[in-house]
């Protein structure tokens, strides 16, 4: 996936000893690679240099030239013929080092027993390593009121900054949300909001975890433990398909938090507050912890493993059966039901799409998803990137991330195709092409791309007929690269593990015969059904039709569904085989429920949706529960086909040692665009995302973070407002022929034909509360 | 023949001096017309030949700072005077700009001109409401003589109180508007300066000193002054003298000569110690009344030539109640960005405040010494680095008077004989 | 306060001073202290939503900057210069005097609302000190008495007029016009320099 990029070495000596470094890397950096660490605090590698804590000096001469005074080492690059002298070599870099220690200290508190940040603290340990051990000040200490919340979830004590700027300048370069900033003067600078906006960031957990000091502490890991409590386990977040690399804390078998992993790849040293503080979910809910099945009296009980995996593959066996799995399984699991459909089911009817879908998109993903490269890197080198059914700061955080990197760094032209102006791509500067919802195939026909562009397609895509057609021809024409970003975790590996009915696994087509058989070969079997199957809304449709008698499903909410009424009702009449970790609209109605491992009760790995592998291992090893894989395999065993997939290793192993299709890929039938609804006075056409924080299922059991969340409001043009004589907070009615929604107006940048409504948030349901998804008319009414 | 030499000063005693009809009549604007028909490079040329040197304080030569712009690079240049005049002491640009400010509007278009920028902004410290009228004033009028306009535009920026923008990267963020801190450097303003584009910041005085430049030449400008200080200057005068004022002279001229032609020291008393160039620049005392002031004269000494602000106390001033003073100053004035200077100044008011209360200790006059030697040369910026001035300086020659502070347990001083109405019964 | 049309064309027209919007917050916020005395919470919000930034990052710049109140201040804000030399020379005799005369503290209002009182850094008006400031207009030479003389004119609603500045002493909120930029006509007024300002020149002309 990389390229290897020419760079010039400059050699510089750094305490006697020589080291070659990139053009460009500062001295602080260059003295890592030799093993020496210069003290710091407000460096960061990934924030612009700024040399305030002035903590890192030492004495630097360039080609026998001595600078007169010490430089601080994380603002200046290496240049030829530089000496650098660090505190280990320089009495004056050593005392100056040593000065600024002192001076930082003064102010600072003395409550490292009660602050969290105690034992794994920058201040704290370099005080140890380049403080004096006893405080030469007598005067008064500079005083603050005690932590002060600037969000539901982020608690600032001012007394402990050390004013390094870390926070303010992430907010500010990484984030683009300058809710924080530095304000006063001089002694009295300090960090804070402005009174009446808290620090509503998706970010800002961010600016817990790089804080220098316990000045930033989270509200949900406060006094919680100390860091030589925690067991830390690698792990990679179950939120999104940006895939960022996590690292999980665990204390006594209960996860205390999660942080940013390291991954220059793909999320830096970043994440959204959704992957670090949205883990309560595992805990929050009354877990599944036995199997239960529906007696003769219809009622579920208790049952013991054997019992119900022989009612399972009973009844499945007993009838046509179909998968449904959700887009949060992991790589593995979606391979294992892919394969259980194929060998114990006989059936290609599966689908990992439990939410609005197309037989558009459905080709789409066989013709130009399905093991394909494009990645974050190539964000990073794009001319241009266009977005269309795609919110990327609401839909894979990460992702916005990078477009705002390199929109900051050298101006990337983003262009965003969509019919309202939302925060995210208003702070990408993008270019915003307002189009009316379902429109957005024309609007992409006309832009100019090259073959160094980007054409971003979020999963809602395919709720405009013709769009993904013409991201395709858009491709064709201009050598721009496609990267599909769905919003759940599994999805891409999902596809890749063929958990849809077009797909089998490796992105080999079930309708090309080579493919087939290549496949049955490896899995040791005759035959694999060659039609393609059923989609997620097929498959219940097929239930209620009564050609489907049985469903095994794990991990899907139907209510997700646009037709969720339908999808009800097919799991009232299916024999339902239901594989959850709690109580969900499947599990009450199923017939068997086998309670499965929470991610951080397992291990595995995300496909995101780079297609790179995010493997994590089991961060709690107490749970008594077993991964779909190991429940499938029972299953599939009970119902006389062998899975041989026992464990997570042996699925990966055998997905590694299955290698890539070569044969030819599968082709796509060009899809036409609906024509523009005509609307009469007080219809709209509906546009709507999901957020962030919203009602997700994973994001229970977290109100501090729910506190974050943005205001449900239904945004209306301008023009329209007027129109109806609506102003900001005036209430809205959007009613369909399925029911209704009454919510705050907003009046902001958007297309006139359409409104704009939360999808899953507060209050705004859609899919429930309306039925509705992208492009359907709805009746708006002034309250 | 006058030791003094009024150029920038020549017509202050006219009433109207502050008008554009004024200005005119003393050849005002002709200077521009002049720079305007020159190559800029030659403008350039011509204030390297002057020897003009920055009267801000640092003294770095004002035609090679100008010479520094790319040229040809087809972005936008701009010209930023610095008027943000806060130095204790400093009090040269604000009656300079009282009196004249037409000359200051006359030196920024043949600047911008010089420098190739379209656009000029005079960055005024917001404290002197009546100097900001005239400036405004003055600016209007010469749009509508078509003095500004016709290629170059200029905006009268306000500050807010803030010494810091005195600096000339902090001036720049000010001006931007953010908050007042210096910035990194490099890249230094003459490559990414305001709005990062290549900016010449200047101050009030050396802009101003242009017109005469152009009118009047190169050579003239040359002979005045010493060796490596080219030219006259303002020297302000204030304190313990019977005549405080401004005086315009060659450098390298003396306190001990500026003292003779003004007066002297406030009679019955004598010199104790003074500034060269405002509080940042180390003290000087009586042994220093000879020293040449100009820019390598003053450094010789010890010191700094500064904005030659001349502050004079005589033997009634405490010195550790002066030095405790400037020092809160600079604790007030602290931007906050850096740990030495923000910190620095917190704990050195501290430890100052006990010594002139007379509750320190001799290891305290060491911890001073010691702290000043973490702050000087450990700050992002002068600011810090100034606060230590005073300091060192007044301990270097009044050591004595710190230790009577701690061996009376107080100050041994009456601060009412230092007044000015002292004995006027108020 | 609700601003006038008017009022939000000034702002327009101060903001396209700049080549770039961001640069007029000062004056937008000079110009929020000529219509409400200080820097509230509304004028943070306006002038956020005029320049597009987070109300956090105007904030950010007003607390900055030590002209900028946060509460009101008098209808003549008098600041005494207590840096080293005016100190020495009798600005700390005026601010003690100032303040029993007064009643208040350092940033303290009358309780008429005609005078606060602030102790001031350098003034550059060394050459005339002890200097006292108020609305920003220059009280040269001033003495404990001269200054109590002087806010009791204030008190009385005739202030007396600046040593070198307009004829009459303007209230804070026109001052605050000034520092905005709006030209209120009165440059012409006052004198063009004191006695120290010229004495150089004086010398000079004598030959001596």
């Amino acid at each position: 996936m990389e390229t290897t990029e020419i760079v010039d070495l400059i050699t510089v000596v750094i305490d006697g000893f020589e080291v070659s470094v990139p053009k460009g890397t500062l001295v602080i950096r260059a003295a890592e690679q030799l093993g020496i660490q210069i003290p710091r605090f407000c460096d960061h590698p990934l924030l612009d240099p700024v040399g305030a804590c002035r903590q890192c000096l030492v004495d630097i001469e360039i080609n026998g030239r001595a600078f007169p005074k010490p430089q601080a080492s994380c603002t200046i690059p290496v240049e030829p013929g530089m000496i650098v002298k660090t505190q280990l070599t320089s009495t004056v870099a050593d005392k100056a080092q040593k000065g600024v220690m002192e001076l930082l200290l003064i102010n600072h508190p003395l409550d490292c027993p009660v602050c969290d940040k105690g034992g794994e603290c920058p201040l704290q340990n370099q005080a140890m390593s380049t403080g004096r051990s006893e405080t030469r000040f007598e005067g008064v200490k500079r005083t603050f009121e005690k932590p002060i919340n600037i969000s539901s979830q982020v608690l600032l004590d001012r007394e402990r900054c050390v004013l390094c700027a870390r926070c303010t300048r992430f907010s500010e370069q990484i984030a683009n949300d300058p809710f924080i900033t530095l304000n006063e003067r001089g002694a009295l600078q300090q960090v804070g909001i402005y009174e009446k906006q808290p620090f509503k960031s998706y970010f800002s957990g961010n600016t817990v975890q790089i804080c220098p000091v316990g000045a930033l502490t989270g509200a949900s890991y406060r006094f919680r433990a100390r860091p030589f409590d925690l067991v830390s386990t690698p792990s990679a977040c179950e939120h999104c398909a940006s895939g960022c690399d996590m690292r999980t804390d665990v204390r006594r078998g209960k996860t205390l938090r999660r942080l940013a992993g390291d991954d220059a790849s793909v999320n830096e040293e970043w994440n959204c507050d959704k992957g670090r503080w949205a883990f309560k979910y595992v805990t929050a809910v009354d877990r599944l912890t036995h199997p239960l099945v529906r007696n003769e009296a219809g009622v579920l009980v208790q049952a013991s493993w054997p019992e119900a995996i022989a009612a399972a593959a009973k009844g499945l066996k007993s009838n046509t059966s179909a998968v449904l799995v959700g887009g949060r399984a992991t790589h593995e699991d979606a391979y294992g039901y892919s394969k259980f459909a194929r060998i114990a089911l006989g059936t290609n009817d599966i689908d990992f799409r439990s939410r609005l879908s197309s037989d558009e998109e459905r080709e789409f993903l066989a013709a130009r998803v399905v093991s394909s490269t494009t990645t974050y890197r190539d964000i990073d080198r794009a001319d241009h990137v266009v977005l269309v059914g795609f919110e990327p700061e609401e839909e894979s955080p990460i992702v916005f991330l990078r477009l705002n990197k390199q929109v900051r760094k050298r101006a990337l032209k983003v262009t965003a195709i969509a019919s309202k102006l939302s925060i995210g791509v208003e702070k990408l500067k993008a270019e915003f092409v307002k189009v009316a919802p379902g429109q957005e195939a024309a609007a992409l026909s006309s832009q100019a791309l090259t073959a160094q562009s980007i054409i971003l397609v979020g999963e809602r895509a395919c709720e405009s007929a013709g769009v993904l057609t013409a991201v395709a021809a858009l491709a064709d024409s201009t050598g721009a690269k496609i990267g599909w970003i769905p919003r759940r975790a599994g999805e891409r590996g999902a596809l890749e593990a063929g958990a849809i009915g077009n797909l089998l696994p490796g992105g080999r087509p079930v309708t090309d015969a080579p493919a087939r058989v290549d496949i049955a070969a490896f899995w040791g079997v005759p035959t694999l059904p060659a039609a393609v199957g059923r989609s997620s809304d097929e498959i219940y449709a097929a239930v209620n039709s009564g050609s489907i008698g049985a469903l095994i499903i794990g991990g899907v909410d139907p209510l997700d569904s646009i037709n969720s009424a339908a999808a009800l009702d097919a799991l009232d009449k299916a024999f339902v085989v239901s594989l959850e970790i709690a109580p969900s609209e499947v599990s009450a109605r199923a017939n068997v429920v086998l309670p499965v491992a929470a991610i951080t009760e397992k291990s595995g790995s995300f496909l995101n949706w780079e297609g790179r592998a995010r493997s994590f291992d089991a961060a709690v090893h107490d749970s008594l529960n077993r991964s779909d894989l190991r429940i499938l395999s029972m299953i599939a065993e009970e119902m006389g086909a062998e899975l041989n997939l026992g464990t997570v290793t042996a699925a990966a192993k055998e997905i590694a040692s299955l290698g890539a299709w070569d044969g030819a890929r599968a082709s796509m039938k060009p899809v036409n665009p609906t024509v523009a609804s005509t609307l009469s006075g007080n219809q709209f056409i509906l546009n709507s995302w999901r957020r962030l924080l919203d009602l997700g299922t994973l994001q229970k059991g977290e109100e501090n973070l729910a506190g974050t969340a943005r205001q449900t409001v239904a945004v209306i043009s301008p023009h329209r407002a007027q129109a109806m004589g609506v102003a900001d907070g005036d209430l809205l009615k959007l009613s369909t022929t399925h029911g209704s929604v009454t919510l705050a107006a907003l009046v902001e940048d958007i297309h006139d034909d359409a409104i704009w409504a939360p999808r899953n948030s507060r209050g705004s349901q859609l899919l429930v509360n309306l039925g509705a998804g992208h492009g359907a008319v709805v009746t708006v009414v002034k309250l | 023949m006058s030791a003094l030499t009024p150029v920038l000063s020549a017509h202050w005693d006219e009433k109207d001096s502050f008008t554009i009809e004024a200005y005119t009549r003393h050849g005002g604007y002709t200077a521009s017309q002049k720079a305007l028909a020159m190559d800029p490079d030659a403008v350039i040329q011509l204030v390297k030949d002057s020897g003009l040197r920055g009267r801000g304080g640092a003294g770095f030569p004002t035609g090679m700072k100008w010479g520094f712009i790319p040229q040809g690079d087809n972005k936008d240049h701009y010209l930023v005077v610095n008027a943000d005049e806060s130095e204790p002491g400093t009090c040269k640009d604000m009656p300079l700009l009282m009196a004249n400010p037409h000359v200051l509007v006359e030196g920024c278009i043949i600047a911008a001109h010089a420098i190739r920028a379209k656009h000029a902004f005079i960055y005024i410290r917001g404290e002197v409401t009546h100097i900001i009228r005239r400036l405004n004033q003055a600016i209007e009028d010469a749009y509508k003589a078509g003095h500004l306009g016709n290629g170059v535009d200029l905006v009268l920026h306000v500050g807010a109180g803030a010494y810091i923008c005195g600096e000339e990267t902090a001036l720049l963020d000010s001006l931007e508007g953010f908050r007042g801190q210096p910035r990194l450097r490099p890249p230094f303003p003459a490559i990414a300066g305001l709005y990062a584009r290549p900016t010449v910041v200047n101050n009030v005085e050396s802009i101003a000193s242009v017109p005469a430049i152009i009118n009047n030449g190169a050579e003239w400008y040359q002979s005045m002054g010493t060796e490596k200080s080219k030219g006259a200057t303002l020297y302000s005068l204030s304190g313990h003298v019977n005549n405080p004022g401004q005086f315009e002279a060659p450098l390298g001229i003396t306190l001990r000569q500026i003292l003779e032609l003004s007066g002297g020291i406030r009679t019955g008393h004598s010199l104790k110690f003074w500034t060269p160039g405002g509080s940042s620049t180390p003290i000087f005392t009586d042994e220093h009344l000879d020293t040449p002031l100009d820019y390598e004269g003053v450094a010789a000494a010890g010191s700094m030539l500064g904005t030659k602000a001349l502050q004079i106390f005589d033997e009634t001033t405490c010195v550790v109640r002066a030095v405790l003073r400037w020092t809160e100053f600079y604790k007030h004035e602290s931007c906050g960005k850096c740990t030495p200077c923000r910190e620095g100044t917190w704990w050195l008011v501290q430890l100052l405040r006990d010594l002139e209360a007379g509750k320190g200790t001799e290891e305290d006059l060491a911890k001073l010494l010691d702290l000043c030697d973490n702050i000087l040369g450990r700050s992002f910026c002068a600011l810090g680095d100034g606060a230590t001035s005073p300091i060192t300086s007044s301990i270097k020659y009044f050591r004595e008077e710190y230790i009577a502070h701690i061996t009376n347990k107080g100050c041994p001083f009456d601060p009412v004989a230092s007044t000015l109405f002292v004995g006027a019964g108020v | 306060m609700a601003y006038s049309s008017e009022d939000l064309a000034i702002m327009d027209s101060i903001v396209k001073r700049y080549p770039r919007p961001r640069s007029a917050i000062m004056p937008l916020l000079h110009f929020v202290q000529s219509r409400v005395g200080f820097v509230d919470g509304e004028g943070i919000e306006l002038i956020a939503k005029i320049l597009t930034l987070e109300m956090a990052e105007v904030s950010a710049v007003s607390t900055f900057y030590t002209q900028y109140k946060r509460q009101p201040v008098g209808e003549y804000h008098v600041g005494v210069c207590t840096n080293t030399l005016c100190a020495v020379m009798g600005g700390d005799a005026i601010f003690a005097g100032l303040k029993e005369h007064l009643g208040v503290e350092n940033d303290g209002v009358t309780e008429d609302g005609k005078v606060s009182l602030e102790h001031i850094e350098c003034n550059a008006a060394c050459d005339y000190a002890p200097v006292v400031m108020a609305n920003w207009e220059f009280y040269d030479n001033q003495t404990v008495q001269s200054s109590k003389d002087l806010v009791d004119s204030m008190r009385e609603g005739n202030p007396f007029p600046p040593t070198r500045g307009p004829d009459s002493l303007v209230t804070w909120k026109e001052a605050s016009a000034v520092l905005a930029g709006i030209n209120d006509g009165r440059a012409h007024e006052g004198v063009q320099a004191g006695a120290p300002t010229l004495l150089g020149l004086k010398i000079s002309k004598e030959g001596k």
